[in-house]
């Protein structure tokens, strides 16, 4: 299976930078560094339901569980079934 | 009176942090008729300096305009100045109807509903019509209003970059199995004077089955052949889902704003939403001068004609003299400074040569992007703007950037 971080950090990228002159590693901050609002959380989350096919109810959801990338892929895993 | 020395502090602390960051905002106090040329006061007790205004939404040069002035007395003669009421109690006039139904007819749709902003209109529209079943795609840029009233919804919301259609499409594919889907956008971007483009969205917006948005406010009287909007410029007059926009910048510059699109989605707003619902509407002197101002550009083009050449004359002459300029062809020309304190300064020092035009920087504007945007206007005659690109080039040549490229600025300021 294909690395997990390295879907997430290559989809943030893609789907929210602008300048291809920006950095992300997987502890940037995305919310918090106000690289990600809370608005265009919704296309990430959506991204990670339908390819890892799980669901991530709304309270689980939180700015905090998807401020990075090593956060959301924590929050990932806990969905997966193992 | 619980108003203690701690909450007191909390609020002092704040607004020195606003100051510390030296993005305080400050009044300007105009003694003057909006217009071309009007009369400052600044700072608050400077004297009085007649300067040159292209920093205004006046895009038409309706705000001061004789026959409009004429057309508000007899307004405020015939209906009175207020109504003491919301619109379905008994704040609603004939006049209220005739301007809907006036501006259905000028922006080619079914049916339009008047708001006391196009704030408010923003702020009213999207929680009257759609539920958490739906969602709202917007481009990244659009509007503060458009953000609010998206805020206040409970449908789904997600992004796509501005003004790119393979992304817009590609969160449609994300976004197919929603009941509704509204696409949400400017026609005209207030800070970089770019127009979307209506008419790709509208074919996007057929094949995946969604309803289309655009905030016309900086666009409403002046773009297009005849000034009808954004939608107009792009070919798909008749084909808008939802078209808000203001009577506050061309259309004579006082307030009030409408939606106005298709029939279902105006009485939806009619039973819903809640700024119509809980707030009068505009006044009917105001009502009275838009009613003035929508004939005025219904006998002849004259005015947006005279916009779209004074804007080809500034913009010219902003590039020759070797200023960056943000591209497009619409009255909002962004002159790029890049760093925020060069901005200001520029700002101040066309002040000073009696030019009156305002430096924007982040938040405003992202990072790094800082400018003085300029705004034409039909008010402008050739010698206003030859004497403003004169105190353009005097303070360009000062801060020594003309014909110099963003790299060179970034250099010499700063980011």
């Amino acid at each position: 299976m294909e690395n997990i971080k390295d879907v997430v950090l290559e989809y943030v990228i893609n789907e929210y930078l602008e300048d291809d002159e920006e950095e992300l590693n997987y502890d940037s901050p995305l919310i918090s560094g106000g690289i990600v609002d809370s608005f265009s959380m919704v296309s990430l989350k959506r991204f990670l339901e339908n390819k890892y096919k799980i669901q991530i109810p709304d309270d689980k959801a939180t700015p905090e569980a998807f401020d990075t990338v090593n956060s959301i892929v924590a929050l990932v895993n806990s969905f997966v079934k193992k | 009176m619980g108003y203690s020395e701690r909450i007191k502090s909390v609020y002092q602390n704040q607004l020195q942090e606003i100051r510390d960051k030296g993005i305080f905002k400050q009044e300007r106090y105009i003694h003057s008729s909006q217009a071309a040329d009007i009369e400052v006061e600044f700072p608050v007790g400077a004297s009085i300096k007649r300067v040159i205004n292209i920093c205004a939404n006046n895009y038409l040069g309706l705000s001061s305009h004789p026959e409009v002035i004429k057309a508000a007395h007899e307004g405020l003669d015939s209906r009175g100045y207020g109504m003491s009421s919301v619109r379905f109690i008994c704040g609603t006039q004939d006049i209220h109807r005739q301007l809907e139904r006036k501006m259905t007819e000028f922006l080619g749709t079914e049916d339009t509903i008047l708001f006391p902003s196009c704030m408010d209109a923003n702020a009213g529209v999207f929680e009257a019509i759609l539920t958490a079943d739906d969602v709202m795609i917007s481009d990244r840029l659009v509007h503060a209003s458009i953000i609010d009233g998206m805020r206040l919804c409970s449908a789904q919301h997600d992004t796509f970059k501005h003004s790119d259609m393979e992304h817009l499409e590609s969160k449609l594919q994300l976004h197919a199995d929603k009941r509704l889907k509204v696409v949400i956008n400017d026609g005209v971007y207030s800070m970089d004077g770019d127009t979307a483009k209506l008419d790709e969205m509208v074919a996007l917006c057929e094949k995946y089955d969604a309803m289309l948005f655009v905030d016309e406010s900086h666009a409403s009287g002046f773009i297009g052949k005849t000034g009808r909007g954004t939608h107009e410029k792009c070919g798909v007059l008749g084909k808008m889902d939802i078209i808000t926009t203001t009577f506050g910048k061309a259309l004579g510059g006082a307030s009030g704003g409408c939606v106005s699109g298709r029939r279902e989605i105006v009485e939806m707003c009619r039973q819903k939403a809640r700024p119509y619902l809980f707030s009068n509407t505009i006044a009917p002197v105001v009502v009275s001068g838009v009613l003035k101002v929508l004939d005025i550009l219904s006998q002849s083009t004259e005015r947006r004609d005279k916009l779209e050449t004074n804007t080809a004359y500034w913009r010219k002459g902003l590039s020759e003299a070797g200023f960056i300029l943000k591209d497009g062809d619409t009255p909002i020309v962004p002159v790029m400074l890049f760093n925020a304190k060069l901005s200001q300064d520029f700002s101040k020092d066309l002040f000073e040569e009696g030019v009156y035009a305002i430096g924007f920087f982040f938040p405003v504007v992202p990072n790094g992007a800082a400018r003085i945007r300029t705004q034409i206007s039909a008010a402008h005659e050739i010698h206003h703007l030859d004497k403003a690109l004169d105190a353009f080039r005097k303070v360009g040549k000062k801060y020594n950037i003309l014909g110099k490229t963003k790299q060179e600025i970034i250099e010499m300021f700063g980011l």
